[in-house]
């Protein structure tokens, strides 16, 4: 038992503990190459495991285990219950030792494929990857995947771990060839080192001391190795400074703090600050760190600002140094790892979220997809899960943002599902297509409110949507003739008929509808600008896009008018005959047969075809325009 | 913010009002109270809430406190069910809140060391543990739907040694249980347990003896098993932590009492 006299040295083992860096990595690999086995052993031999973990290793290893009679050190790893069950880790799993030297956190990543996104979760924030191959089976695309996942996350320190040395007799050549094959591959992915050792996870070969049974290997244990490798650091501090605000704070009508993180550079009060979306100027007044004020503050520290000047700031907004060249951009070239089962759509708007910033954004175009094996690029029009490839992506507003290769935290993005709230996309912003300030619009003189005064008319989209056999077309076509009666400039923007003349090239893949929707807002919003009362008569399915023609509109200037008619009816009338050939599949992809149909949830105007006559809805939505 | 009273509660608490003075922490505390916690962490937690002028919510499953379920009557797994994690759910519910801070940690327990840091829950609290949603960089996704609720832990990678040393560098208020005096104690199935109020049922013949005695792990009082210790102050413990054998999840009797105990739990629920 330790008293209280042992507590001496203490502040000197705490300052040490302090003191001593972090190594973050990951191991990663096929799967059933021994990666969650490789790490139960490093927990176990640097003691890192407790006297009653131990002993309900124990009791798992006879009840799960695949060792037979001793530990299977995988246990140690694979916490969830499905995962001891089937032997395969599913998720990654984050653990924590230390030597003398260092603290580590490990994540043990999933070998599977169709786990690849919890892989590319454990990479993020890694220095280092471990990426173990069972020597008998040598390099799977698995193998290549996550090495490739690695070097375009930004990790720069490669172990390569030839596991199972056991079962071939740890024989040299083997290794060696392994070796070889698996240099050759890394070779051009921007690694700085890549170290080569021979192990046995199951007997300890090679993990925490050298091993006698590879007497013609002389290089370093794995252990050894991670407790001396330099892990490159980035260079944040002498970068101009930058805070993305995280928090307006404004306790009382006396004290307005900005709140977050310093992403790069050094700061201090008197410091000139500028938004950088804005362009708007200050400086410091005050900085504020946990409950004191401070002079001064550098990269990686949580921070409060007070500011001189009132100036407009709000969440999400960067405060970055006055004499930063800050980069505002809204069309960007982007590196994209595709992580939802759903494949990436062209020109459908996603939820673009880096920091504390949201904001609506879109890939236009996508320049090629990455070959796993080859890295070979080749061209294609979508990204499907787990693939990765370069791309276009515009957003709705500019915002700040760093390249990936000079900051983590500032040049990443996550690209989120509008409907489904997914995460569906990682990416790295590389470098802007276009500056923000330099493509100002035109100002033009006769403006939309020029042309409104003198056609004596509120210009505005009415957008239908609807089944097809709703009855879009019949209602659209008696409003048109009221309007018209009413002395109203109008046009109609009909789905079939966009679809034989500027439409004409696009078919009906969820990427050609979503193309489809965005050209006819396109045009709708230049007739509105016109002076023009545009009505939209398309079937567009998709909230998404439904949202997109929407946000390309002045509050207001865009009513959705949502013509509702039971499936069943439509189909029964069918006027073009075209559900019959749907449901014959000679028509694929078809709006309520084989396509989904996203009913709007709030539209500004809902007519109800089992309720209103044609006459009737037209009323309803006049009314509504009033 | 879930306080639960304990040292990792205390941490949390301190980072959160660090970060927005000099503002006050914009949400309230919530404890879920099972009526079975040491006298002197409810002393602690009160004194706590007032000396930050924190708000601080209190929530009892009172259905279950009418019918007298308790640790020693119902079995630990189903007072646990009852008395924390269906009593988590009524006051998330009742509130309506969506987004709940724990001081849970990834070193504590193995399917904890697979939760992410934002961690998403379905309606009705569920934990999906084969369909959390990635989580790259630290860019946070805290989109969901209504019903729907993000579990969020801020302190996932600090390990026991992180606490004590935070705790020690900003001298942060501990409950006094967690440094060693004479308690009374009573051994069962090799763990003490200390006696804190009338309600323990002795055996015919027991009696309580005094033992100088810490916890490691705070919990309900039934539940929570002691260790002999001699350690007496903050610095002593620190030390005996840096040179433990076991973990400090031992002492905790709920997280075995049936196998993959843990992630069920946190499955339906409980935090």
């Amino acid at each position: 038992m330790t008293t209280a006299s042992g507590s001496r040295d203490l502040p000197t083992i705490l300052n040490r503990n302090a003191e001593k860096g972090v190594l973050r990595f990951i191991t990663c690999g096929s799967v059933d190459d021994g990666k969650s086995t490789l790490i139960g052993r490093l927990l176990y031999e640097s003691t890192n495991l407790f006297d009653d973990q131990l002993d309900a290793l124990a009791g798992e290893s006879r009840r799960y285990g695949t060792q037979g009679e001793a530990l299977d050190f995988a246990l140690v790893v694979d916490g969830l219950e499905a995962e001891r069950e089937q032997g395969i880790t599913i998720d990654v799993a984050y653990r924590f030792f230390a030597t003398e030297k260092r603290r580590f956190i490990v994540a043990d990543t999933p070998g599977h494929e169709q786990y690849t996104r919890n892989m590319a979760t454990g990479a993020s924030n890694a220095d280092l990857a471990v990426v173990l191959v069972d020597v008998r089976k040598g390099i799977a695309v698995q193998t290549r995947r996550h090495t490739r996942i690695a070097s375009m996350l930004g990790i720069r320190h490669l172990v390569l771990a030839v596991n199972k040395m056991d079962l071939i007799g740890y024989d040299e050549a083997r290794f060696r060839s392994v070796e070889a094959e698996f240099s050759a591959f890394a070779e051009g992915l921007g690694f700085l080192s890549l170290q080569s050792i021979p192990v046995s996870g199951v007997f300890g070969d090679n993990i925490t001391y050298g091993s006698d049974a590879t007497p013609w290997y002389s290089g370093p244990a794995l252990l050894e190795y991670l407790d001396t490798v330099e892990p490159a650091v980035e260079t944040l501090k002498g970068a101009p400074f930058c805070m993305p605000v995280q928090y307006v704070s404004r306790p009382n009508p006396d004290f307005r703090g900005y709140c977050g993180r310093l992403a790069a550079g050094q700061l201090r009060t008197g410091s000139r600050v500028k938004v950088a979306t804005s362009g708007m100027t200050t400086s410091i007044r005050r900085v504020i760190s946990g409950f004191d004020d401070v002079d001064s503050a550098e990269a990686g520290d949580s921070i409060t600002l007070v500011l001189e000047d009132d100036i407009d700031v709000s969440r999400g907004d960067a405060l970055v140094s006055d004499d930063s060249d800050a980069a505002v951009s809204d069309q960007f070239q982007v590196r994209l790892l595709w992580l939802s089962r759903a494949p990436m759509i062209p020109a459908r708007p996603y939820i673009l979220k880096t920091g504390p910033r949201e904001v609506a954004a879109s890939v236009m175009s996508l320049k090629y997809v990455e070959d796993v094996n080859s890295g070979e690029h080749i061209a294609a029009n979508t990204l499907s899960m787990n693939e990765f490839g370069l791309a276009t992506l515009t957003t709705a507003m500019p915002i700040f943002f760093k390249k990936y290769a000079d900051n983590r935290a500032l040049g990443s993005f996550i690209l989120i599902d509008k409907s489904s709230n997914e995460t569906v996309a990682a990416g790295l912003f590389n470098f802007s297509l276009r500056r923000a300030d330099n493509i100002q619009m035109q100002p033009l003189e006769i403006n939309k409110n020029a042309r409104m005064i003198l056609m004596r008319q509120r210009p505005r989209c009415l957008w239908f949507t609807g089944l097809s056999g709703a009855g879009k077309s019949t209602i659209a076509n008696l409003l048109e003739k009221r309007l018209y009666a009413q002395g109203n400039f109008t046009y109609i923007l009909d789905g079939d008929n966009i679809r034989h003349g500027l439409n004409r090239d696009l078919g009906f893949t969820e990427a050609d509808r979503a193309e489809n929707i965005r050209r006819a807002a396109e045009v709708a919003k230049l007739m509105v600008d016109a002076g023009l009362i545009v009505i939209v008569s398309f079937i567009s399915p998709f909230r998404a896009e439904r949202d997109l023609a929407r946000e390309k509109f002045s509050p207001g200037d865009f009513i959705e008018v949502f013509i509702d008619a039971r499936l069943e009816d439509c189909e029964r009338r069918d006027v073009k005959g075209l559900y019959a050939k749907a449901r014959s599949g000679k028509l694929k992809n078809f709006t309520g047969i084989d396509s989904p149909y996203e009913a709007p949830q709030s539209p500004d105007v809902h007519i109800d075809t089992g309720l209103l006559s044609p006459d009737d809805a037209v009323t309803a939505i006049l009314t509504a325009l009033d | 913010m879930l306080y639960s009273i304990g040292k990792d509660s205390g941490c949390m608490l301190h980072l959160a009002r660090k970060a927005f003075w000099p503002a006050p922490p914009p949400f309230p505390l919530l404890h879920i109270d099972t009526r079975w916690k040491f006298k002197a962490m409810y002393a602690h937690r009160d004194k706590i809430a007032r000396e930050n002028g924190m708000n601080l919510l209190i929530h009892v499953n009172e259905e279950a406190r009418r019918e007298g379920v308790g640790p020693f009557t119902h079995g630990s797994s189903y007072y646990t069910d009852q008395m924390k994690t269906q009593a988590l759910k009524q006051a998330l519910d009742a509130d309506g809140f969506d987004v709940v801070f724990g001081g849970a940690r990834r070193d504590e327990e193995k399917s904890r060391a697979k939760e992410r840091i934002f961690s998403f829950r379905s309606q009705g609290h569920h934990w999906d543990p084969k369909t959390q949603r990635p989580e790259l960089w630290n860019q946070y996704n805290t989109r969901i739907h209504a019903g729907e609720s993000i579990r969020v832990f801020p302190l996932s990678n600090w390990t026991e040694l992180d606490i004590w040393q935070y705790i020690y560098d900003e001298q942060i208020p501990i409950v006094p249980l967690y440094l060693a005096a004479e308690r009374p104690v009573v051994e069962r199935n090799g763990q003490l347990i200390m006696v804190d109020d009338e309600r323990f049922p002795f055996a015919p013949g027991e009696r309580p003896t005094m033992r100088k005695i810490r916890f490691r792990t705070l919990g309900c009082w039934p539940l929570t098993a002691a260790l002999e210790s001699e350690a007496d102050t903050l610095e002593a413990v620190i030390t005996e932590t840096l040179l433990a054998k076991t973990s400090e999840r031992q002492g905790r009797l709920i997280d075995t009492d049936q196998p993959g105990s843990m992630e069920k739990k946190k499955q339906e629920g409980y935090f």
